[in-house]
């Protein structure tokens, strides 16, 4: 734990504490277990939805694993964010079978419907894109998941139009 | 009456948790005595969402396809009036997707349900662990492996019982036992089917086999691609703890053994067992050098044995049957059963388990009934973006370890992707040199730079830029990078590129000389013309998005080539097959 405070005078320590009070429980279970730090940025991330340097910064001083270090294994794997994300996640399949069963042309539906590239958020901050490697559906590709607060749902047999209908359809709940 | 229903990830995908909602709505209102249940895959997953109604004597009928909507038909006739639902029920042609299989690992698979451990008890579960720590000495627990000749089932295929007899032998009292659940080959599904299915069977496994190599602590690597399997798993292990199977003291013995689940962040490169380690423990997911092995030296420096989720699975009905029963099934050096994803351009997709030795074809045409709309049979892609490329003409290769490996390809995880006349052998080999070139961890300069240089060639070609000496320059590149490299990824990025090079060396010169790709598949290469069939009805020049087609109205169109964008918009549109794509 910190105890070195803040210098300047104000209370930007206090501040700091609040901003990460979602946190403090996932770093007391396991800052001190050696081999967490993956654990400690899923749970980062499944909080504040992707991985700040203000965090990467926190959970360095509350570890004592070196900023760069943190940054290092954050960066090495496809999981983690270091930019925020819309409220609904696409992860679009691109595994073997959805790519021979033509998840190009499903991107291209994407990327045009929703004016976005791989990897973008849309202006709305509704939707993020991300191509990921597999879902494990393979017998209904092609497919993509769709993750928000309310938990993911898995779509199948994906085509150009009844890719854009559901992301309308998720569009209008919103 | 029970009323199961198969959930799956590729069930839940087909809305079977809607369809399960409407069965529980319709029971509730109609006061009916049946209960709704769920399972795990069946592997029948072109048929999903897949309803079983267990009739009280026992009996069996099993709908598929049901979604939300034909839940009331099946209620009013079968569960209230005990009519079967004719028009419902699974056919006697797709029946034999199961009943020609021979199902090992997935024997539980959309039999029992997972979150329940009595189920799993109930067909004769935890018998292999009690039959273990009442009457075999560790070493028989190996020896029985080694019977059975069970090899590893994540790709390399190293016989199971020897990593365990080396990490016994190692010196030391602090083991660990990882089971390696981090199904990275885009394309394979079988593992995720065992966890969401059957984890007791993994728990299990994982149990003797800490047993046999004196490990007490095993640790679950998961893809975090794969949150139900996760929440399956805990469950799973909650119950196996409650009832004594995991945890100290196991059954009386003395033994203890205890597990925990660590979710993987996304790194095809984990696969490999050191890097593996190196994530459990934290850090990138990075290779090193070998010697010291994991039986040596492993997670936290300590002896490790690491063995993928089918291998585990194996275990318990190894130890049940007898090693001589599993050795039995398969060929004399590729013994038992495999489990494979068939998937791609197949007509009957889903998860296959079969002896090994029955030929490529028996797998393709026999169980997974062909190729989707009747086209022409051109590939299978074994063992993902370390495998290869297997031809039409090697259609009767038996799948063994040994036979697969003759062709280039490797049986992998198993992993069987079915490729048509409409898909670009070139593309193929792009698409996984891109994926590699992805997942390098950067180590070794031949792997990160090699397989970028690789791509770029590919990217080329596959654009209509492909040049003279590229094919010479790719091959040259293949074997540095297999040379060059320190772990599995970089030695057998190039394959999916050999392989091809090997069978389908004619694509890549099409591609280079001619600018042509006879599968269609490659843009740049496309060319989109009108013929005769031409009826003048003016739709696909109001659907064209650059205004690329010409024609009056009732006159032949015309496609302007050097404004058209190859969208494919006007072949859609077309009523009358007047446009041609070549």
């Amino acid at each position: 734990m910190s105890e070195k405070g803040c210098s300047c005078g104000c209370n930007c320590e206090q501040s700091r504490q609040a901003q990460f009070k979602d946190l403090a429980p996932v770093l007391e279970q396991y800052a001190k277990v050696p081999g967490s730090l993956i654990t400690i940025l899923q749970k980062t991330q499944d909080i504040y939805g992707y991985l700040s340097m203000d965090a990467i910064n926190y959970i360095s001083e509350m570890t004592g694993i070196k900023p760069a270090k943190i940054y290092g294994v954050a960066t090495f794997y496809a999981q983690f964010r270091l930019k925020p994300i819309g409220k609904n996640l696409i992860m679009l399949c691109q595994g073997t079978a959805c790519h021979v069963n033509g998840s190009e042309i499903i991107e291209e539906a994407v990327c045009e419907y929703l004016e976005i590239k791989d990897g973008e958020t849309t202006k709305d901050g509704l939707f993020t894109l991300n191509n990921v490697a597999c879902l494990g559906c393979c017998s209904l590709a092609p497919v993509m998941m769709v993750k928000n607060a309310d938990g993911d749902e898995t779509y199948g047999n994906l085509t150009k139009d009844s890719v854009k209908k559901i992301l309308a359809e998720i569009r209008e709940r919103a | 009456m029970k009323v199961v229903i198969g959930q799956g990830s590729c069930g839940v995908a087909t809305g079977a948790k809607k369809t399960a909602a409407a069965f529980e709505k319709l029971i509730a209102e109609n006061n009916l005595d049946a209960s709704v249940e769920i399972t795990g895959c069946v592997g029948t997953c072109y048929l999903e969402p897949i309803v079983d109604v267990y009739d009280d004597n026992g009996e069996m009928t099993r709908y598929v396809k049901v979604q939300p909507d034909k839940a009331e038909k099946i209620v009013t006739e079968h569960l209230m009036n005990g009519n079967v639902c004719a028009e419902q029920a699974i056919s006697d042609e797709d029946k034999l997707f199961v009943e020609k299989q021979q199902r090992v690992v997935l024997r539980n698979c959309g039999v029992i349900n997972p979150e329940n451990i009595e189920e799993y008890i109930n067909v004769n579960g935890y018998k292999a662990i009690q039959k273990v720590l009442s009457s075999m000495k560790p070493e028989e627990v190996i020896e029985e492996i080694k019977i059975s000749g069970l090899r590893g089932r994540g790709g390399a295929g190293f016989p199971t019982w020897f990593k365990w007899d080396a990490c016994r032998k190692s010196p030391g009292t602090e083991k660990y036992l990882v089971c390696n659940a981090d199904e990275g080959d885009p394309g394979a599904f079988m593992d995720r089917s065992v966890l969401e299915g059957d984890p007791h069977s993994l728990i299990e496994g994982m149990i003797i086999g800490g047993y046999a190599m004196g490990a007490t602590q095993g640790v679950i690597y998961c893809r975090a691609e794969y949150p139900l399997a996760i929440k399956r798993l805990e469950i799973a292990m909650a119950q196996a703890r409650e009832k004594g199977y995991l945890g100290k003291n196991i059954m009386d013995s003395g033994f203890d053994f205890d597990l925990r689940i660590k979710a993987g962040a996304g790194a095809f490169v984990c696969g490999e067992e050191t890097a593996l380690i190196a994530s459990l423990e934290g850090e990138r997911g990075m290779p090193r050098l070998k010697p010291p092995f994991p039986a040596a030296k492993g997670y936290w420096q300590k002896p490790t044995d690491i063995n993928n989720v089918e291998t585990l699975a194996n275990v318990p009905w190894i130890i049940y049957n007898g090693g001589a029963a599993f050795g039995a099934m398969g060929t004399e050096k590729s013994k038992g059963t495999k489990v494979f994803a068939l998937a791609g351009k197949i007509k009957k997709g889903g998860l296959v388990e079969v002896p090994m030795g029955l030929t490529l074809k028996d797998v393709i045409y026999g169980i997974g009934g062909g190729i989707k709309n009747d086209k022409k049979f051109k590939a299978v892609q074994m063992g993902g973006p370390s495998g290869g490329c297997i031809p039409a003409e090697l259609i009767d290769t038996p799948v063994t370890y040994e036979d697969i490996n003759k062709t280039g390809a490797i049986v992998g995880s198993g992993g069987m992707i079915v490729m048509d006349e409409d898909t670009c052998m070139v593309d193929m080999a792009r698409y996984f040199l891109n994926f590699t070139r992805d997942e390098s961890c950067g180590k070794c300069n031949y792997c990160r730079i090699g397989t970028k240089r690789m791509l770029e060639i590919l990217e080329r070609i596959t654009e209509g830029k492909g040049k003279d000496g590229d094919i010479e320059l790719l091959e040259e590149l293949a074997m540095k990078i297999k040379d060059g490299s320190m772990c599995g990824l970089g030695q057998t990025a190039p394959n999916p590129v050999l392989t091809t090079l090997r069978y389908f060396r004619n694509e890549y010169e099409d591609h280079i000389y001619n600018k042509k790709c006879t599968a269609g598949s490659c843009k740049a290469l496309v060319t989109y013309s009108i013929n005769d069939a031409c009826k003048g009805c003016t739709l696909c020049s109001k659907n064209c998005p650059v205004e690329a087609i010409s024609g009056s109205v009732k006159e032949k169109h015309v496609i302007d080539t050097e404004k058209c964008i190859k969208c494919g918009k006007c072949l859609e549109t077309c009523k009358f097959g007047a446009i041609v794509k070549e």
